[in-house]
């Protein structure tokens, strides 16, 4: 055991065991489907670049997570995959992402098309102040989805963990349920479009931690019908769902003002928390520094 | 291992193109900004509404003999276009009205932001735009029916209208104009000055007179100014209670007929489209509406420097 | 101490008599200028309901006017207030809230031309009444040739009141919170889905208020109807393309009539038109309550 094994595994946070199961569990690398190839991305708001030189592929039905400190631009670079970079006038993104070998940013693609396609969780629960049902049925509706509405909902609901809660109680506000409630019910409004890929921004950050413990188990779930991309700032949390670990960091610039995002690794899960390449992510993930 | 197969559940076709071009979309941000085009179009309007007939008006009556002739008289014989008398009227009035309500209107922002407790403020401050509730036509009333016997009764030998009547309440109409805006201004400034002040000692009088109005003189200018601007464009509290006789006089006890009175006399008469009766009320009108737009250009530049100040 | 000499040299513990009665003066005087309105206000209100609450009863709300007192009422000005707030309300709210949708939700800020028009709105909501009458007069009433109709002095007031439904419709959509609309888009909803389906739905009860607020200003209006036409004698029941008045037109003529009693006519409808503003102010207050939201 490297001394990073002996730190993680004394925090008692993750089993050591456990880690090296899962790197068998994953199929090997010629046998994974890439979902998005992302070259040389970057992305500036005006003049600030906050993300550059970022490059990597995220696999179909795998959980793939964004670790590193505030102000990495993970969250800049998750939002590009759903293009809710466009709703910022002053975001430009340059470089490529490929979705199934499609240019997300080509001149042709629909922005509208893309989100029925990538959905996104927040990191605040952000129900519509409306009923859970219509919560649920709003993307359906929008979409113009055939079929019949109660069953969506139903499905929806029940593949986010909710549906026992709330089944009696369809017409009520969805402002009245608890936090951890709320956030299932915006996953289930983001399941309810049948998406192909589910984005997370820090889903649980704003939860306890019995209904974080609920999301996480829900996306260990989920994982075998979507794949799953997930910013979140508990690299505790990165260990137990993650399948695939990215790790960001910041770069300031030699006049000290500038403040950039960089991609500093990328690997299976176990490799990152246990055998890292970079001194950077090792002080990372042990705690000396973020 | 089963949890990473694909093709557990069809894969959808990836299409990134729309089925069709969303023309709605396109459609209701035309609808929308044809909406928002309105306003530009009602101050055209306006401009070119008073511009034609009062460039056909100074065509007839030279501009130096209307603003320096000191009769108005425009529908005798000789007729007369000088419109000194109105001019004198308005700011008449409006000097009267702003005897009372930038001194009051300050006191009560005064009182407001920096004496009443919190809950005695969440009462009196929207009570005190009750007042600017009531329309202009019952204070109108009022100023005949009551004040200018009550200013007989105390001894002021005021005419039937007068200028007075009218400046006084016009007056009390607008402290809650000055009073909102001065308030809003006040509340604006940090609370970090005023500790500053009482800590050294300081009593209430004295931070609130030299440390907090000071501190929000632009945004109290500008609450002076949007004042004497409704002032002047206010129409019936002086056509009721000021009268419709043009007199170039200062004393207040007598009748007068300010700008915005001529206006609307002359238009509820039965005057001839394109005759010089006409036309002399979009010439008053122009006038009328350059001495605002002047003044509310002043008070919203001002606004906004106090705004830029503390936000 | 000289540090002090600039605040009047205040010593610790103790206040002079001279600054306790400065003070004190100093803090009458305000009060004086706080009550001065409401003095005002109440002695209005007691004099209008002395003159004219008698004159309050079925043949002022019911009968039109006439040249003899005892028979005379305001029931054409009571009709055409209550058409042109109907024909303002139908005008008014869509063409102010979608202003207040095109800037909220599609103008492009940095845009010169989006700049001006807020600018506009700005100048507009500050223009004397009397201005928008002359307006009317030289487009509607002489321009277009509808001549004194009811529909000119509804299209008048509906430009007059346009600045304040646009002012609120923009608060109300603005107080709706960004995560919403983040959400919406999300799941692949549209911009005029997300206005249509998200925004607008929540922001309904401030724009509710708003305009009722706008309607009740309105209400009161008296010089543009006067240039547009609103004839101080009409003895005829309104109807959008004749001709019309309104209630504060009426008070005015009353007013203006020599006869004493007309006076006193007058004030009782002026409880009639305070009466109508009290329940529209208060309509409006109640629904700001009943739908305050908590986000």
């Amino acid at each position: 055991m490297t001394d990073t094994q002996t730190e993680l595994v004394k925090i008692g946070t993750v089993n050591e065991r456990t880690l090296a199961d899962r790197e068998r569990e994953l199929p090997p690398p010629h046998r994974r489907e890439v979902v998005f190839g992302v070259s040389d991305l970057a992305v500036a708001y005006g003049t600030n670049v906050a993300l550059k030189n970022v490059s990597l592929d995220v696999y179909r039905n795998f959980v793939t997570a964004f670790i590193g400190p505030s102000g990495c631009g993970k969250s800049t670079f998750i939002r590009c995959f759903n293009r809710m970079n466009d709703l910022i006038p002053a975001a430009s993104v340059k470089g490529t992402i490929l979705y199934h070998g499609q240019d997300l940013y080509g001149s042709e693609v629909d922005p509208v098309e893309v989100r029925k396609r990538i959905g996104m969780v927040f990191q605040k629960p952000n129900p519509f102040p409306k009923s859970i049902y219509e919560n649920v049925a709003f993307g359906p509706r929008v979409l113009d989805m055939k079929g019949n509405m109660d069953e969506l909902v139903e499905q929806a609901l029940q593949q986010a963990a909710l549906w026992d809660e709330v089944k009696d109680r369809l017409k009520g506000s969805a402002l009245s349920l608890s936090g951890g409630q709320q956030q299932r019910l915006c996953i289930a409004r983001c399941l309810a479009v049948e998406p192909d890929v589910i984005l997370m921004d820090e889903p649980a950050s704003a939860l306890d931690p019995i209904s974080t413990t609920a999301i996480e188990d829900l996306m260990h779930e989920l994982k075998k019908n979507y794949t799953i991309v997930i910013v979140t700032h508990n690299m505790q949390q990165a260990a137990r769902v993650a399948d695939m670990t990215a790790f960001f960091s910041v770069e300031v610039a030699e006049q000290g003002k500038d403040r950039t995002g960089v991609l500093i690794e990328y690997d299976t899960t176990p490799k990152i928390f246990t055998k890292p390449s970079d001194q950077r992510t090792e002080d990372y993930v042990t705690g000396r520094f973020g | 291992m089963a949890t990473h197969d694909s093709a557990v559940r069809p894969q959808p076709l990836i299409r990134l193109r729309a089925d069709r071009r969303r023309w709605g979309e396109d459609v209701i941000k035309v609808v929308l900004g044809l909406c928002a085009l309105v306003s530009v179009a009602t101050t055209v309007g306006i401009v070119v509404a008073l511009l034609q007939p009062s460039i056909e008006f100074f065509r007839a009556v030279s501009i130096v003999d209307f603003f320096s002739g000191t009769t108005w008289a425009p529908l005798f014989t000789p007729s007369s276009f000088g419109v000194l008398p109105l001019i004198v009227g308005t700011l008449s009035v409006t000097a009267w009205a702003c005897l009372v309500c930038m001194p009051f209107g300050l006191g009560a922002a005064i009182y407001l932001s920096e004496y009443a407790r919190p809950r005695v403020r969440a009462i009196l401050k929207p009570a005190l735009e009750l007042l600017a509730g009531i329309p202009t036509v019952v204070f109108g009333f009022f100023a005949l029916t009551f004040f200018t016997p009550l200013l007989r009764d105390i001894g002021i030998e005021v005419g039937t209208f007068n200028v007075l009547s009218a400046g006084l309440v016009m007056g009390v109409m607008l402290i809650p104009t000055v009073a909102s805006i001065s308030e809003d201004a006040m509340v604006a400034v940090p609370q970090d000055l005023r500790d500053g002040a009482y800590g050294l000692g300081a009593s209430r009088l004295q931070v609130s007179t030299r440390i907090v109005v000071p501190a929000a003189v632009s945004g109290i200018v500008a609450s002076f100014v949007l004042a004497i601007s409704r002032a002047i464009g206010e129409t019936m509290i002086v056509l009721i209670a000021a009268g419709t006789l043009p007199q170039l006089t200062l004393d207040p006890r007598e009748t007068s007929e300010t700008m915005t009175a001529f206006i609307a006399a002359t238009g509820i008469g039965d005057v001839a489209t394109g005759s010089i009766e006409y036309k002399t009320i979009f010439a008053v009108g122009l006038t009328l509406f350059c001495f605002t737009l002047v003044m509310n250009v002043f008070a919203i530049r001002l606004v906004r420097k106090y705004r830029e100040i503390y936000e | 101490m000289s540090a002090n000499a600039g605040l009047g040299g205040a010593v610790l513990g103790s206040r002079s008599r001279g600054e306790r009665v400065r003070g004190g003066a100093f803090r009458a005087l305000l009060l004086f200028s706080i009550t001065i309105g409401f003095v005002l206000l109440g002695t209005l209100l007691f004099d209008v309901l002395r003159k004219g609450l008698p004159y309050v009863d079925g043949i002022l709300l019911t009968e039109p006017p006439s040249a003899s007192p005892d028979r005379a009422g305001a029931r054409p000005a009571i009709l055409g207030t209550i058409y042109l707030m109907g024909l303002l309300l139908l005008m008014t709210v869509p063409l102010g809230v979608g202003t207040a949708i095109y800037l909220e939700e599609y103008a492009n800020r940095e845009r010169w031309y989006n700049r001006v028009l807020e600018v506009n709105i700005q100048n507009l909501s500050a223009v004397p009444s009397i201005v928008y009458g002359i307006l009317g007069l030289a487009f509607l009433v002489r321009g277009l040739g509808l001549g004194r109709v009811l529909l000119a002095g509804a299209m008048i007031l509906t430009l007059l009141v346009l600045p304040t439904v646009i002012v609120a419709g923009r608060e109300a959509i603005r107080a709706v919170p960004d995560s919403i609309r983040q959400g919406a888009y999300a799941l692949g909803a549209t911009k005029w889905q997300v206005v249509w389906r998200q925004v607008l739905p929540a922001a309904i009860p401030g724009i509710a208020t708003g305009s009722i607020l706008a309607l009740a200003r309105a209400v009161g209006e008296t010089a543009p109807l006067l240039l547009v036409g609103a004839l101080t004698y009409v003895a005829t029941d309104p109807s959008i393309l004749g001709s019309f008045t309104a209630l504060p037109v009426q008070i005015f003529q009353w007013i203006a009539r020599p006869q004493d009693e007309f006076r006193l006519l007058a004030a009782g409808a002026i409880i009639v038109l305070l009466a109508i503003l009290l329940v529209m102010n208060s309509f409006a207050i109640w629904l700001r309550y009943r739908y305050q939201k908590r986000w």
